[in-house]
């Protein structure tokens, strides 16, 4: 696509995400002028019932806003109070993935007046078993172009707004400012500090929320959010985890998988939490609605969808006195944050593959499969090519999803786990571990890092024979294997 | 399950030790342990976590990269530690002296989304 053409397109979109704040705005203007004549009629007309109920325009709310949000404004929480706080706020969703489709969701749904994603991946196939707004045919669609047309069909009365962009330093500030409430959706930890320090700054109420696997954790941070250095505010991302996790510890939804149901529990409860912020205050008797937090210790919630019980709440601190933007002793300001001296992609490190291997001490897939054709067919035993062995360090799971043909399956968390001194690990295939041979032993793995660290390992174990045998790793593992060798090998 | 008490001689205490966020696969893909502990350190003092971060590394810990739970003689960054449902902010950390039948667990945060 041509520079051109992207502008056009980036311009078609902001036109209508404009046109949609205008309708959205005409909407207000419309209540708000219904509102006015009520007000006026009322006075004139309270000792006539009869007359006064012919006329819509006294109801703060239009016919069919009734209809649809009488299910929640029932119930003694929310109230006609609640509703209106709802239809008053202004909520930002940090990322349009697996935690901000379900909390966008059902936040539009309650009728949350102006919601605004900003996102700048776009849809991918990979996305749709979790990312529940986006639909098969938005694949390669801005992620949140993709979302707010669900959310349109879902309820077309909220203002959405549309922020393709992936959050940065410079551009948080402006962005948060048009807010009273923020998602933090995302998937990695510099982003995470970035929202928190933007969020306490500008004053903003955070709820922030996390998943990989089978697991998923939820806070309320800044509630009740007040400024640096008042301790009555609640504490913020960086109270709790002053210092980020070392970037190689960090596992992202691509490596370590993920379940739908389980990132979809957590948007879920972030969208309840927010409502519970928002509408802080609604309901009246002993149902008055406290909201979330303020009144108590802050929390932190855990689900884990395979344990007893699925759920479990903490009680964390509260504000650190040393916090680098909440407390008296704050470093970290809108203007160290938006000029770029508070550096949140050195904060927290990033993990760069590692190369630890010589170059000849690694192969292409190409080169691998021109030495040992036949190798990629499952069919094919041991047989076929006898002269070397083929190591294939992934998981059993995905060992089970597809292997090459000839290979063993040793986890890289068997080859990793501590053995005692001078014993040879049980995991290493007796053939190897005794054979005279000199035959060569290839270590491959999905993307070509574990099997680097695996081919360190056999090297310290000895297997090589002092350089008499040669152990090498495939080059970028069985992803380049697809692209090189096999196009219909899986993709996953 | 893992019980090491060493052998020492005196009272222990019995405690649960859980995994969770990820951590478990550093402990052979288990979330709950029980662990005995001595109910006093070498220097006579009550066995405080101090304690029991070396002992989980020692005894329990399976993965080599010790790295990815202790760093500097603590627990690394990103890993909260709660003493029976809280921080242990609130209990005074590594100073907190074990009680039979404790229930510590070390979450791993977590980043996807």
């Amino acid at each position: 696509m041509s520079d051109l053409d992207e502008r056009c397109a980036s311009l078609r979109a902001q036109i209508t995400a404009t046109e949609a704040q205008l309708t959205g705005l005409k909407r207000e203007l419309a209540s708000a002028q219904e509102a006015a004549a009520a007000k006026s009629n009322s006075a004139e007309l309270s000792d006539n019932q009869q007359v006064q109920s012919k006329s819509a325009s006294r109801w703060p709310l239009l016919q069919e806003e009734y209809k649809r949000y009488g299910r929640q404004m029932i119930v003694s929480q929310v109230g006609l109070e609640g509703q209106l706080k709802l239809r008053a706020a202004k909520v930002l969703l940090v990322g349009a993935g697996g935690l901000g489709c379900p909390a966008a969701q059902y936040l539009a749904g309650a009728g949350v007046g102006t919601l605004g994603l900003i996102d700048g991946d776009t849809v991918e196939v990979s996305n749709l078993h979790r990312q529940v707004l986006h639909r098969s045919h938005n694949v390669g669609k801005y992620k949140v172009d993709s979302a707010i047309e669900s959310l349109r069909e879902l309820n077309p009365h909220p203002t959405y707004i549309a922020h393709r962009t992936h959050l940065t330093p410079s551009e948080a500030p402006r962005i948060f400012a048009q807010y009273d409430f923020i998602l933090d959706c995302t998937d990695n930890p510099a982003t995470r500090y970035l929202i928190s320090d933007t969020a306490v700054l500008l004053g903003k109420p955070l709820v922030s929320a996390s998943a990989l696997r089978t697991d998923g954790q939820l806070m309320v941070l800044n509630n009740p959010p007040r400024p640096p250095g008042d301790k009555q505010g609640g504490p913020c991302y960086r109270c709790v985890f002053p210092k980020p996790p070392p970037a190689d510890s960090v596992v992202s939804c691509a490596d370590g998988g993920i379940l739908g149901p389980v990132v979809g529990t957590m948007g879920v409860l972030q969208a309840l939490e927010a409502i519970k912020v928002i509408t802080a205050g609604a309901g009246n008797g002993e149902a008055q609605n406290t909201g979330t937090g303020a009144q108590q210790s802050p929390l932190l919630h855990m689900f884990s969808a395979y344990s007893n019980p699925l759920f479990r709440t903490i009680r964390i601190r509260s504000r650190r006195t040393n916090c680098a933007v909440c407390s008296a002793e704050a470093t970290v300001t809108l203007d160290t944050i938006t000029s770029g001296s508070t550096d949140y992609v050195f904060f927290c490190g990033s993990a760069l593959p590692p190369s630890l291997l010589a170059p000849d001490e690694r192969i292409s897939a190409r080169e691998y499969n021109e030495k040992y054709p036949g190798s990629d067919h499952g069919s094919q035993g041991s047989s076929a090519s006898p002269s070397h062995t083929m190591i294939d360090v992934r998981d059993k799971v995905q060992f089970g999803i597809c292997s090459l043909g000839d290979s063993i399956n040793i986890p890289i968390s068997n080859i990793l786990a501590s053995t005692s001194t001078g014993e040879t690990p049980s995991w290493v295939p007796a053939g190897l571990a005794a054979s005279e041979s000199n035959d060569p032993i290839y270590v491959v793995c999905r993307l070509g890092n574990d099997s680097q660290l695996a081919v360190q390992r056999l090297k310290e174990l000895g297997l090589d024979r002092g350089g008499q045998r040669y152990i090498g790793d495939i080059r970028g593992g069985l992803r380049a294997w697809r692209e090189q060798v096999d196009p219909e090998w899986p993709e996953y | 399950m893992s019980d090491g008490a060493k052998g020492a001689a005196g009272p222990s205490i019995p405690i649960t030790v859980e995994f969770t966020g990820g951590l478990e696969l550093l402990f052979g893909n288990e979330r709950k342990h029980k662990v005995s502990l001595p109910a006093c350190m070498e220097d006579g003092n009550p066995t405080n976590i101090a304690y029991l971060l070396p002992y989980l590394v020692d005894n329990l810990m399976q993965d080599q990269r010790k790295e990815m739970f202790i760093m500097e003689d603590n627990v690394r960054p990103g890993i909260l530690v709660l003493i029976n449902d809280a921080d242990w902010e609130l209990e005074g950390e590594e100073t907190y002296e074990l009680q039979p039948g404790d229930n510590i667990v070390f979450v791993s945060t977590l980043h996807g989304g």
